[in-house]
């Protein structure tokens, strides 16, 4: 099983509300520890995912937007978001969450994992992943 | 073709177990291999042999463990996702001590592993949900 794929995870609803959110988290997580060729794409209500400051205490639920940061620690660092979606939704990367990771082939340096692409980059980034999980 | 198929949604709420049933049956009519089935988020409620459905309905479960009976499907029902939905075999009635299974024959409870490895193996992922 040394074959290496693109695996491209799609996250399209908000982070509340449904489970797949957080479920979808689960997969990437576990399918960390693949090492394949690991891409989140955040999309439509997706990008509510990772919003600055949420608060689950009036739901009564996890409020599990801290794991978001932790996935540059797996090696997840290249994830998308969709700028037409942002800006539908009035947000800006400024709204988001930062997430990092360090570059072990450039001494360890702090660099960002997000990258907003327009759709059409997206488009792309789906027609070359092999194996696309939507969320 | 080597093909998976993830199940997203739970029985008669949603039409996607009962399209992915009826995709998985076209498949192998037309020759393809299922490598596997892996049922996520409230998909795992395919995989209990409690529902009773009124006589004239479609049953979905038994609909699955028939056809995994007879092309030796590997039906796989995430744990973590079967645990928060009560979906329980042997080994997880005694993990769990709880006072009874109630998963479907053909379905085992495994790990998101195997949904990983399902897409590393097989040729497409087919995935039915919202």
């Amino acid at each position: 099983m040394s074959e290496t794929k693109q695996f491209m995870y799609v996250n399209r609803k908000a982070p509340y509300g449904t489970i797949y959110a957080w479920e979808s988290l689960e997969v990437v997580l576990i399918g960390a520890a693949f090492e394949q060729d690991v891409r989140l794409a955040f999309v439509d209500d997706g990008v509510y995912q990772l919003c600055k400051g949420q608060d689950t205490t009036g739901l009564g639920i996890k409020n599990f937007s801290a794991t978001y940061k932790a996935l540059g620690d797996y090696d997840v660092n290249k994830i998308y978001i969709e700028k037409e979606s942002l800006d539908a939704r009035g947000l800006t990367l400024d709204d988001l969450m930062p997430l990092v990771y360090e570059d072990e082939n450039d001494d360890w340096a702090e660099k960002d994992s997000i990258k907003v692409v327009s759709s059409q980059e997206m488009a792309e980034l789906f027609e070359q992943s092999d194996v696309l999980f939507n969320f | 073709m080597k093909l998976s198929i993830q199940v997203n949604e739970g029985p008669y709420n949603h039409e996607a177990s009962v399209t992915a049933l009826n995709y998985t049956k076209a498949a192998l009519e037309a020759g393809h291999e299922i490598f596997r089935v892996f049922f996520y988020h409230d998909g795992v409620n395919n995989g209990t042999r409690y529902t009773t459905p009124p006589q004239d309905d479609m049953h979905i479960a038994n609909s699955w463990s028939e056809l995994a009976d007879k092309h030796g499907l590997d039906l796989v029902v995430c744990v973590a996702a079967a645990q928060r939905r009560g979906i329980v075999d042997e080994g997880e009635q005694e993990r769990n001590g709880k006072d009874g299974n109630n998963i479907a024959p053909g379905f085992r409870i495994s790990g998101l592993g195997q949904l990983i490895e399902a897409g590393i193996q097989s040729e497409r992922l087919v995935v039915f949900g919202d």
